[in-house]
């Protein structure tokens, strides 16, 4: 008697419903994999952590110096900053262009390609069930960041709640502008000139180094113009700014708006790109 | 007459490869202007494979078996010439043509690396859209022929190559794909390893009337699995035939296997020694002699033992190639 499973007509479900088991059965996936891994989360995150606080205490000691304040910032409200900085630094870390660069130079996008589903949802779903790890271990290191650094917090439910829908308009945001700077390795295979270009860039525009408030006011209206400050300063300002209603919901129409300009370069450039992988190595 | 599973026209693949010198003059210049020279890595096939026929995909090291897979299951675009598999053209890639083919190759690992196969395959469900009642089924099944219960719960990283190919392949056709394109899938395996292997894609194939693609340096496998091969060199088929035909057409001699009680004798003169081992003499005799060389051998010599075998495909395909290079 045969053993190998006789052919069934698969049924096929609704498209909707399994791309939700899709997200959910990665996100499981995920989940399970960096707890393999819990010794090198939280080296990753005292590494993180490492970022803010160097920043946090160049700030308070400027800001001691200064009376008590800078650019009309409180101790109090720069330690709050940082560590909703940190959570927000850990909800929007995405795929990199590194990591296209690797999976296209050495031929590994083939399994993927093979597959009736678009990579960016494996990417997508990957990162966002990391991040409920990374989380659960960055709680105890907010609580010690807290204790020692006394930030100040005034918070309506509405602030949380926009929060939390901000901080993943912010990863879908970083995703398609990271992923359509990865796909420039299917045309010239290091991409890494530009990712450091883009990552400075970030870092001035995005309230990343210091809060936006600190900067020219020039430096300002520039970056409310791209996508970078609604990455890190809008979601954080949302906890930690006196933003008005409409400030909150205007914010996460300008992150509607930037996720769906970042889809499309995403998916033009992926169809030209595409017709040049030499799928090498595999 | 049904249509062809796979039909490929004049199918091409052109590589631009970058190419200079050693050294830093030529790294320096090669700033300034980059030379590239024109690979055809497949160089205008033609063929048609029925369903639920399979062909065993045979050429050296850069014939263009590869390429050729590749474009078959819309991982590369093709330069020029078409391809349909199931009626669709694979480089538009759609959903409903992925989920019906799979693309097995020995040397990648598609499995999660840190995580037990089992997850993979749950994972594989979920991309798939696999229902869970028949993806418990085939799961189980296959899990079962290839006895890897134990295999499964282990980290695949810890499995040897031969126990990761095997969840491998399971992996690989939980979908229950109608086309299977395997490149190499025996690739580094032990003797037994490869013939279960080969027995589960021939059980496959014929549960699931499944067309069937198989590239492979083993010629037990081609040989166990293939009536039809295709030989392709330097991108273009040297031959699409029944692969008795191949050896008829190629190779017009025979081998004669002979033991005798006395194996120092010199039989120079009934064909080419090509071996000898002890009592036992491999005679090289043209097809149309061997029935006069075998009397003739029972006659005059005290034979124990005598065997008429065809040529091992090895030296068939050898020859194709040479004939090639000499033309």
């Amino acid at each position: 008697m045969s053993t190998v499973p006789a052919p069934t007509q698969l049924v096929q479900e609704g498209r909707t419903r399994s791309l939700v088991d899709f997200y959910l059965t990665t996100m499981r996936t995920e989940v399970q994999l960096q707890f393999q891994y819990r010794a090198a989360i939280y080296m990753y995150l005292l590494g993180m952590v490492a970022e803010p606080v160097i920043y946090l205490v160049v700030w308070t000691t400027i800001a001691e110096q200064s009376g008590g304040t800078v650019g009309g910032l409180t101790t109090g409200e720069l330690a709050a900053y940082y560590i909703v900085w940190t959570l927000v630094r850990n909800m929007n870390l995405v795929f990199t262009p590194y990591g296209w660069e690797s999976r296209i130079r050495e031929g590994k996008l083939s399994g993927q390609l093979l597959r009736p589903l678009h990579p960016i949802h494996y990417d997508i779903a990957e990162f966002a069930g990391g991040k409920f790890v990374w989380v659960l271990f960055y709680l105890p290191i907010a609580v010690v960041l807290t204790l020692v650094f006394h930030p100040t917090f005034d918070i309506r439910p509405l602030e949380v709640a926009v929060f939390a829908v901000a901080i993943w308009g912010a990863y879908l945001i970083r995703t398609f502008n990271q992923s359509s700077l990865g796909l420039i390795t299917f045309w010239t295979t290091r991409v890494g000139a530009l990712f450091q270009l883009y990552i400075t860039l970030e870092l001035l525009l995005s309230g990343r180094l210091v809060p936006l408030t600190l900067m020219p006011e020039w430096v300002q209206t520039v970056a409310w113009f791209l996508p970078f400050r609604w990455t890190f300063y809008f979601p954080i300002q949302t906890l930690v700014g006196d933003l008005s209603n409409e400030e909150l919901l205007g914010g996460l129409a300008m992150q509607v708006f930037w996720i769906v300009v970042g889809i499309g370069v995403f998916s033009l450039v992926w169809r030209r790109a595409i017709r040049q992988y030499t799928a090498v190595g595999n | 007459m049904s249509e062809a599973a796979v039909r490929v026209e004049e199918l091409r693949k052109v590589f631009d490869v970058p190419e200079r010198e050693a050294g830093l003059r030529a790294a320096t210049k090669s700033l300034v202007r980059r030379k590239t020279r024109e690979v055809r890595a497949v160089d205008g096939i033609s063929f048609e494979i029925a369903p639920a026929e399979i062909v065993g995909f045979l050429g050296p090291n850069g014939a263009g078996k590869t390429t050729t897979l590749k474009m078959l299951s819309g991982l590369l675009y093709p330069t020029g010439g078409e391809a349909r598999v199931l009626g669709h053209v694979p480089s538009k890639r759609e959903r409903d043509f992925l989920r019906r083919i799979s693309l097995v190759m020995g040397n990648r690992n598609q499995l999660q690396w840190d995580l037990p196969a089992l997850d993979s395959f749950e994972l594989n469900r979920s991309i798939y859209r696999i229902p869970r009642e028949d993806f418990f089924r085939a799961r189980d099944e296959m899990i079962e022929l290839l006895e890897i219960g134990d295999l499964v719960r282990k980290p695949v990283r810890q499995l040897s190559l031969g126990e990761r190919m095997k969840v491998e392949i399971v992996g690989s056709l939980l979908h229950q794909p109608q086309v299977l394109f395997l490149d190499e899938p025996t690739i580094g395996l032990d003797v037994t390893m490869q013939k279960r292997i080969r027995e589960f894609v021939a059980e496959y194939r014929q549960r699931h009337e499944a067309t069937v693609m198989l590239t492979s340096h083993y010629m037990a496998d081609v040989e166990a699995l293939c009536e039809r091969v295709i030989v392709i060199h330097h991108g273009r088929i040297l031959f699409d035939g029944d692969l008795g035909a191949l050896s008829d057409t190629v190779a017009a001699w025979k081998t004669i296997v002979v033991a005798l009680e006395n194996g120092a004798r010199d039989l120079s003169a009934y064909g080419e020694v090509i071996h000898r081992d002890g009592d036992l003499v491999t005679l090289r005799v043209p097809k149309s002699e061997t029935a006069r060389v075998t009397a003739r051998l029972l006659a005059e010599q005290e034979v124990l033992d005598l065997n008429v075998e065809d040529p091992p495909i090895e030296d068939v395909i050898e020859l194709v190639f040479a004939r090639e290079a000499a033309e």
